[in-house]
């Protein structure tokens, strides 16, 4: 029995890829210098830590709007605008995108195109424009979260609507239905669990941005945690860090409970 | 004989689970509006200056551009190998057909999901007070936010593989190490190359900002130029960001496919 003899290429080409890798992982680690940690760094860290360990209760309710309830009741509130606006508005784009042939479509490919874009632009970069537009604070903050959360949802929605099972929309059509109708009584009632799906998924998402908008003055817990680093005062930055982690974790637990019940 | 349609329960006649939450979202979204002060006066000026500036790129700008472009991708992608390698041991722990204490599972996982409801900014700006500025601190920042989410993808592929393998690897008398190097690592390799480039182009979005911190790469190029009101090259940094994420998204996709 003759052995079929492998090409060169054939035989090579687990070499190739594995120096292909090295090569890009030496090229990678080659421009990062490791040297120049400063000299305070173990002693920072250990602030940090015992700040962590010692948080500064006082700041986490005074009853004026500048402690770290109010903090995180309007980063909460950020991400939520900024998720329900988008929800509504990234559905009409998600059926633009949506490829629903196989055949290729132009209207799908710009689609798709349109949503990568707006889904590429830092949402620092835009909240930094809207506060041009609108001064800082939270308003902007609001803006940002909901044009980025428009590039993301909408990519979403769209795979949803590519991969329904398009037998009821035809039923409609062929039982006398105009498209409104298959829109409203097929396809809509369809996506709609998953669309909710992805929006708690996003809001998830939205949570942790909107906790660092506040880092370009876009509202949120993002500012007093850079003030509180920037003047050192570890126990603050303790309790801002405890206060994002239980804020996080607590929504991840919520929305995570209600998607299972969704998807039952 | 005339059967009787099923009747529906008062609840569900009104509708009144669906009203209730209708109701609580829009109480919501009063509430929050108020809280984010919506509805402040938008200087339509201001913005449309803004957009017809950047929309006049300044394309001599593109070779400054270029150094800290791929200083970006390679905080992404040092910041990505160091947290999925560091991510392998801690899955494995975690993982209930490995590790059958339910008490360390426990713990290991819990002290990850605080670890990993950190935003990389956060990590970022932390990195930046310890370390100092520079890419390094970037690099650390991208680990632990990896380590983080490698964590998570990796130990629900474990817990999901083919228990056939490893039950004849124990029924044969081999150890945990071997049923590890046997049995697990070969049905979930190909998920974690997955993943693997999955956090990549995560990364490389992230790490494309971070530099606005004080963290390396291209995002302090973003900070300068908005800062000295410079939006034609503001534009040019957006462009060029907007270009690596396109192609590392295409590359990273196209490995994926042909990894599945």
């Amino acid at each position: 029995m003759m052995v079929k003899k492998r090409s060169f290429y054939e035989q090579s080409r687990p070499y190739l890829i594995a120096f292909i890798v090295l090569v890009i992982v030496i090229w990678a680690f080659s421009g990062i210098q490791f040297s120049g940690i400063k000299a305070s760094a173990g002693q920072i860290l250990g602030s940090i830590f015992s700040g962590l360990f010692h948080p500064d209760w006082s700041y986490v309710y005074s009853g004026h709007g500048e402690d770290l309830v109010s903090a995180l009741i309007e980063t909460l509130a950020i991400a939520f605008l900024g998720t329900i606006i988008s929800s509504f508005i990234a559905v009409p784009f998600a059926f633009w995108a949506a490829r629903t042939s196989k055949k290729f479509s132009s209207r799908s490919t710009f689609g798709k195109f349109l949503l990568t874009v707006i889904r590429v632009f830092p949402e620092l970069v835009l909240a930094i424009m809207f506060i041009k537009a609108v001064g800082p604070g939270a308003f902007a903050g609001v803006l940002a979260m909901g044009v980025h959360s428009i590039g993301m949802m909408g990519k979403l929605f769209s795979e949803a609507i590519e991969n329904i099972d398009r037998g009821p929309e035809e039923a409609i059509i062929s039982a006398g239905g105009n498209r409104f109708d298959a829109l409203s009584w097929a396809t809509l009632p369809t996506v709609l669990p998953e669309f909710i799906n992805f929006t708690l998924y996003r809001f998830e998402i939205a949570v942790r941005s909107a906790s660092i908008l506040g880092i370009v003055g876009a509202g949120g817990v993002g500012a007093p945690l850079i003030f509180a680093l920037s003047t050192r005062s570890w126990s603050r930055v303790g309790i801002i860090l405890i206060g994002i982690v239980v804020m996080v974790t607590a929504i991840d637990w919520l929305s995570g409970t209600i998607r299972k019940q969704l998807l039952k | 004989m005339a059967q009787s349609l099923p009747k529906r329960s008062m609840m569900k006649e009104w509708h009144i689970i669906g009203f209730t939450i209708f109701l609580f979202l829009v109480f919501a979204v009063i509430l929050s509006a108020q809280a984010t002060g919506v509805g402040q006066e938008f200087s339509a000026d201001q913005f449309i200056d803004l957009w017809t500036k950047m929309a006049s790129p300044d394309w001599s700008y593109i070779p400054a551009v270029i150094t800290p472009l791929l200083q970006t991708i390679q905080m992404a992608i040092v910041g990505t190998l160091i947290g999925c390698v560091a991510a392998i041991p801690v899955a494995l722990v975690s993982a209930s057909n490995i590790v059958r204490n339910s008490f360390v599972r426990g713990i290991v996982r819990f002290i990850m999901n605080l670890v990993r409801s950190i935003p990389e900014m956060l990590l970022a700006a932390l990195f930046v007070a310890v370390v100092g500025i520079g890419a390094l601190s970037g690099v650390l920042a991208l680990s632990v936010f990896s380590f983080g989410m490698m964590f998570k993808l990796l130990y629900e592929a474990i817990e999901t593989v083919d228990e056939g393998p490893i039950e004849a690897m124990r029924a044969a008398g081999g150890n945990r190490n071997q049923v590890i190097i046997f049995a697990v690592i070969p049905q979930v390799l190909n998920q974690y190359l997955s993943f693997f480039l999955y956090t990549l182009e995560i990364n490389v979005r992230a790490s494309a900002v971070l530099g606005y911190l004080g963290a390396g790469g291209i995002g302090l190029y973003l900070n300068t130029t908005l800062e000295m009101f410079r939006y034609d090259r503001t534009s040019v940094v957006i462009l060029a960001i907007l270009v690596v994420v396109v192609l590392v998204d295409a590359l990273s996709n196209k490995l994926r496919e042909a990894l599945s």
